[in-house]
């Protein structure tokens, strides 16, 4: 168990998994955000009170959950990297950036335009639209940050170290709309309960939601693998790799 | 079906302004995702292949007596 450990923490083991892995998440990802987007489009009910613009829901709140979800990982991966000094972890976390900045511009965009005809206004300075807004904003500089250092190990300590202080922000997106009094509404989803919408509707969500983390998933082990040829380019395993096929 | 037509279904009854923007954005960024990830593939292992070719190349040359 530790052996398999160790080898997947070594950027060649890595490598390795991620080759034979990302396929199935590839497949999983476009499978189930196809058939989410099809669902949930053309085929679930119209909200009786919102009518069809319910049906930003199906890519607000999966883009939303990413939005959320790649920042901890991140600061897990940080705090990983920081004590453990495993490359592997500043690696993925240099990988996932980009898409979790990506989501959060997405979830804030799709909240606006819903907010149009729902709420009568694209945007309000309440609690939990300006703590996505800081998210955002928390992502460029994570990505700013690491860029900013001449030596990379010094830009990935900055980069770890302002993912760890941001991820305070986490909490409070998540319980902003039970703290503060704001325009969105609380979760959709919840583990304790059921879902206070009627099965036809939220089965295409949960489709999408997983189909987004699907997608996050192939993305990182992709993208690790060309974090890794970057930054391992004068290992002997690197070159044996890409001479193969010469 | 939630649509009668497919006219219906694009006029989203009447949300169009608002869902389409929504779902173009978010399936923009999926693509603008993907291919991102597979230009910066390409480009790394051109680099990396030209990098092990010409260290090749010296490699032999410098065994070629002069």
């Amino acid at each position: 168990m530790w052996a398999f450990i160790h080898k997947l923490g070594s950027p060649k083991g890595f490598y390795a998994f991620s080759v034979r892995l990302s396929p199935w998440f590839w497949v999983a990802a476009t499978t189930l955000i196809g058939g989410g987007l099809v669902w949930g489009l053309a085929f679930a009910p119209a909200d009786y009170q919102q009518g069809d613009s319910f049906r930003i829901i199906y890519v607000h709140v999966p883009a939303a959950f990413l939005a959320q979800s790649i920042f901890v990982v991140m600061a897990l991966a940080g705090l990983v990297f920081m004590v453990w000094r495993i490359k592997l972890a500043d690696m993925a976390a240099t990988a996932m950036a980009p898409l979790g900045a990506g989501m959060t511009f997405v979830a804030l965009l799709s909240g606006a335009v819903w907010g149009v005809p729902t709420w009568g206004t694209w945007w309000q300075w309440d609690a939990r639209l300006t703590s996505m807004l800081l998210l955002f904003f928390l992502y460029i500089g994570v990505i700013a940050l690491r860029s900013a250092f001449d030596g990379r190990d010094s830009g990935s300590r900055a980069a770890s170290v302002l993912t760890m202080v941001g991820v305070i922000n986490i909490p409070i997106i998540k319980y902003s709309v039970e703290w503060w009094y704001t325009l969105h509404q609380p979760a959709t989803f919840s583990v304790t309960s059921r879902p206070a919408m009627p099965t036809e509707m939220w089965l295409p969500l949960l489709i999408m939601v997983l189909g987004f983390y699907s997608f996050f998933i192939a993305v990182t082990l992709t993208r690790t693998r060309n974090e890794i040829l970057r930054r391992e380019s004068a290992k002997r395993w690197v070159r044996d790799l890409v001479g193969e096929g010469n | 079906m939630a649509f009668d037509s497919f006219t219906a279904f694009l006029a989203m009854g009447g949300y169009a302004p608002y869902v389409w923007p929504a779902y173009g954005a978010t399936l923009l960024l999926l693509f603008a995702v993907v291919l991102h990830l597979r230009l910066e593939r390409r480009r790394l292992w051109r680099e990396l292949r030209r990098r092990v070719r010409r260290e090749r190349r010296q490699a032999r040359d410098g065994e070629v007596p002069s």
